[in-house]
């Protein structure tokens, strides 16, 4: 079992286990990771679970698709590496994956 | 094409926007007259029969009285367990769908390209003359780019500077509330502090800021549109006033800006100062159609949400205990009232194409409508969702700011509000008990409270 982290705006991280086949969002949300909301529940139909993929981990996420980038879109802080965290699957090949919250989810 | 529209394609410049909505008023009453538009029946309360004696087909959701009389649940469960997505062909808005599931709603919501959101976002409609245009009502591309250059105004981050005037102003108004003797909530605090609120977003002349609750009040409470009791000649009247002073706002800070006068985070100035709008004045439609958006949007809402939160903890006072033992639940409960409350119970669709959805088929450029708060009632998503409980797991998960991109734009401004509101209630009242019955406003759009009789007690002081 890998592990990946989550780093908040202000630079605090959080290190949790890989669970395969869950969204890093409900990862998120199982560890008490602040600064996701999750306002739609996994359905990429809200943006408030916006992460910025560090580096060139988005090899292994895969980039995000149309629904996801029509909700991307209108996030205040979006980067080239934007994804909704509900619509990445985890696998074993993410373990050391670096995940950057946003200071604000919209 | 409608008159306004050609009136601006000739020169918006030559004539002032309050003149040509005057222009547009002569028209409609003409067309009235002459009998080339029928004029919208008035709505006359009827007592609502029991959903069960009914013919399914006979159900019609868009009665204006429905929350009124308190039939609303009963109507929308009869629906959601036997007809989720039902046709209702005769109703005084004309033919519509109503999707009344959580799922089904999140499907509708989630796909703009199969739904389209033009040109009314309503079950009814406005008069031609007054089809002004605003962002919620537009579908992508166009939607996007007017949504991006107003959203930095309700951003979280432009809302983390307003928060100290947000608190200081709510203090304000609820240090001046009576103690032990009842008034009215709905017109001394939920009324007050949106005025407020929608007067400091626009940077609008303070003292005229009932002036924006009245405009809006209008925009959303068109007896064609919505139910509710106001009649287009007092709409035209109404638009022909914001106009006005909208104008003057526009031009004034304009000049502000011109001399030099530090930019400030209003709504306006944002406008002016993104190239997609920075002439935004020279397209009156739009100009009047998204301003009126952004007051209307921050007005019912958080107005109905700052009663409905006091009267759901009236029903269900185990809760407001368990509020005052632990306030950290401010937070959570906020997302729960704004569930239990829905403060605006639809928005509409056209199907751009035959779409089969739970067993129906919709036919391209059918009327759809998604009942946010039978989504919200849904038992299937939610658990007892008749209940209100301020630490309800997932309470974030309502379908009250819609889903997709035309979720409310303003959500995190309204829940800083209600979050504020709450935060200082609890740190000076023991009690804040409702006295009789709530009275209801009449719509089949906006959930909200014409009167709300409150009284409060003050905390014991600390010896």
């Amino acid at each position: 079992m890998g592990s990946i982290t989550f780093i908040e705006h202000d630079g605090a991280e959080h290190a949790v286990e890989i669970e395969t086949g869950k969204s890093l969002m409900q990862i998120a949300m199982n560890n008490g990771v602040p600064g996701i909301d999750a306002d739609c529940g996994g359905e990429a139909a809200c943006g408030t679970c916006h992460v910025i993929v560090d580096g060139d981990w988005i090899a292994a996420t895969g980039k995000a698709g149309d629904e996801e980038l029509q909700m991307l879109d209108m996030t205040p802080d979006r980067a080239p590496t934007s994804r909704l965290a509900c619509q990445i699957i985890a696998t074993d090949a993410m373990d050391g994956l670096v995940a950057r919250l946003p200071e604000f989810q919209m | 094409m409608n008159f306004v529209n050609q009136l601006a394609e000739k020169g918006t410049a030559i004539i002032p926007m309050p003149l040509q909505i005057k222009a547009a008023h002569v028209l409609y009453k003409a067309k009235t007259k002459l009998g080339i538009y029928k004029e919208f029946p008035e709505f006359v309360e009827a007592p609502i029969p029991d959903v069960s004696t009914l013919a399914i087909e006979d159900v019609d959701v868009s009665n204006p009285f429905l929350y009124r009389q308190d039939r609303w649940e009963s109507y929308f469960k009869r629906l959601r367990d036997e007809c989720p997505v039902h046709y209702q062909k005769n109703s005084a808005f004309g033919p519509f769908w109503s999707v009344t599931r959580y799922d089904d709603i999140l499907f509708v919501d989630k796909n703009h390209k199969l739904f389209s959101s033009e040109p009314f976002i309503v079950i009814g409609k406005a008069p031609d003359e007054l089809a002004v245009e605003m962002f919620i009502a537009m579908d992508p591309p166009k939607h996007d780019v007017q949504r991006a250059a107003v959203q930095g105004a309700v951003a979280p981050k432009n809302l983390k500077e307003m928060e100290g005037l947000i608190r200081e102003r709510t203090r304000d108004v609820l240090d001046k509330l009576p103690l032990n003797r009842p008034f009215n909530w709905v017109e001394d605090v939920s009324i007050e502090l949106t005025s407020r609120m929608l007067a400091t977003l626009l940077d609008f002349p303070y003292e005229n800021r009932r002036k924006l609750v009245y405009w809006s009040d209008l925009a959303g409470g068109g007896t064609e549109s919505t139910g509710g009791l106001n009649d287009s000649d007092e709409l035209f009247r109404g638009m022909v006033d914001m106009s006005r002073h909208f104008s003057r706002l526009w031009y004034d800070k304009k000049a502000r800006a011109a001399t030099g006068e530090r930019a400030g985070f209003d709504l306006i100035t944002l406008l002016q100062s993104n190239d997609e709008t920075r002439d935004l004045i020279n397209r009156p439609l739009e100009f009047l159609g998204n301003l009126a958006l952004l007051i209307v949007g921050g007005n019912d809402t958080t107005r109905n949400s700052m009663t409905g939160g006091v009267f759901a903890l009236n029903r269900f006072p185990d809760e407001f205990t368990k509020l005052k033992n632990d306030p950290s639940l401010i937070t959570n409960m906020v997302s729960e009232i704004i569930r239990w409350q829905t403060p605006l119970a639809h928005m509409r669709r056209v199907a751009t194409q035959d779409v089969e959805l739970n067993g129906q088929v919709i036919k391209k450029g059918d009327k759809v409508v998604m009942w946010y708060a039978s989504g919200n009632r849904d038992e299937r998503a939610i658990d007892q969702p008749e209940q209100f409980i301020i630490d309800r797991k997932n309470a974030r998960n309502h379908l009250s700011f819609g889903f997709g991109v035309h979720r409310c734009m303003g959500n995190r401004l309204a829940e800083l509000q209600l979050r504020i509101l709450w935060e200082e209630l609890l740190a000076r009242f023991d009690r804040i008990d409702v006295i009789g019955e709530p009275e209801y406003v009449q719509s089949n759009f906006v959930r909200g409270y014409s009167k709300m009789i409150v009284k409060l007690t003050a905390k014991p002081t600390e010896a």
